[in-house]
């Protein structure tokens, strides 16, 4: 499973797109439990998750083909 | 350009203004907001913007249409500027147009307090001795909606 990193994130992760060890679905609330797991530097730093570019609860269901984004909390404008 | 857009181009605000003008239209309201200097005592040397840019502008879109179901008749376009910004370049323009001022002026800034919300854009502050990115957690608590 493909995943999308900005600022931040990116940064301490090294990476705009990292590929997670996951071939069937998952929740979104397990994969930022994954992510904290395989990624101890972003411990503490909270993010919304975002699917085929809409933002998801920890319940929605992500499959492996979905576009899968971490959102850090957004400073536009 | 588009009508929600996210570039790395400056910003010709004379576009995003006159896409906005129509024979209906007798109010336009238009935001510019820019890269200031002086942020609570510590000078900045120049933004860089990042954006996820098609849910960026698919959410601006969304922004537009909760515009058009408050104020019905207004035309809203927003553009945002990504990449380095220096000091007092435009990083956004809203343009608001309705038949009548008070529309359009609710309607733009309803806009750029739903930008801050729940566009996926980030801002760093380059400053002399450091950076940082920027981001409002307060945000991010369990509150927020997920997106129907």
């Amino acid at each position: 499973m493909n995943v999308l990193l900005f600022a931040g994130l990116k940064e301490k992760i090294g990476n705009s797109r990292i590929t997670l060890p996951v071939e069937e679905t998952i929740t979104a609330g397990n994969l930022r439990k994954l992510m904290y797991e395989e990624f101890p530097q972003i411990t503490g730093d909270v993010f919304q998750i975002a699917c085929n570019e809409s933002f998801v609860k920890d319940a929605h269901i992500i499959s492996p083909a979905d576009e899968v984004a971490l959102i850090p909390p957004v400073s536009g404008g | 350009m588009k009508q929600y857009e996210i570039t790395e181009e400056p910003l010709d605000i004379s576009k995003y203004h006159s896409y906005t003008i129509n024979a209906s239209q007798g109010a336009v309201c238009m935001f510019t907001g820019h890269v200031r200097e002086w942020t609570k005592g510590t000078r900045t040397v120049h933004l860089d913007y990042e954006a996820y840019k098609p849910m960026a502008e698919k959410k601006l879109a969304e922004i537009g249409e909760e515009i058009g179901e408050r104020w019905p008749g207004v035309i809203t376009t927003i553009a945002h500027r990504t990449g380095k910004l220096e000091i007092s370049d435009i990083a956004v323009v809203i343009v608001t147009s309705a038949p009548h001022r008070a529309d359009s002026y609710r309607a733009n800034e309803y806009a750029i307090e739903r930008i801050k919300e729940t566009v996926p854009i980030w801002k760093k502050e380059i400053w002399e001795d450091g950076e940082e990115w920027i981001g409002d957690s307060r945000r991010y608590h369990s509150s927020l909606e997920e997106d129907k």
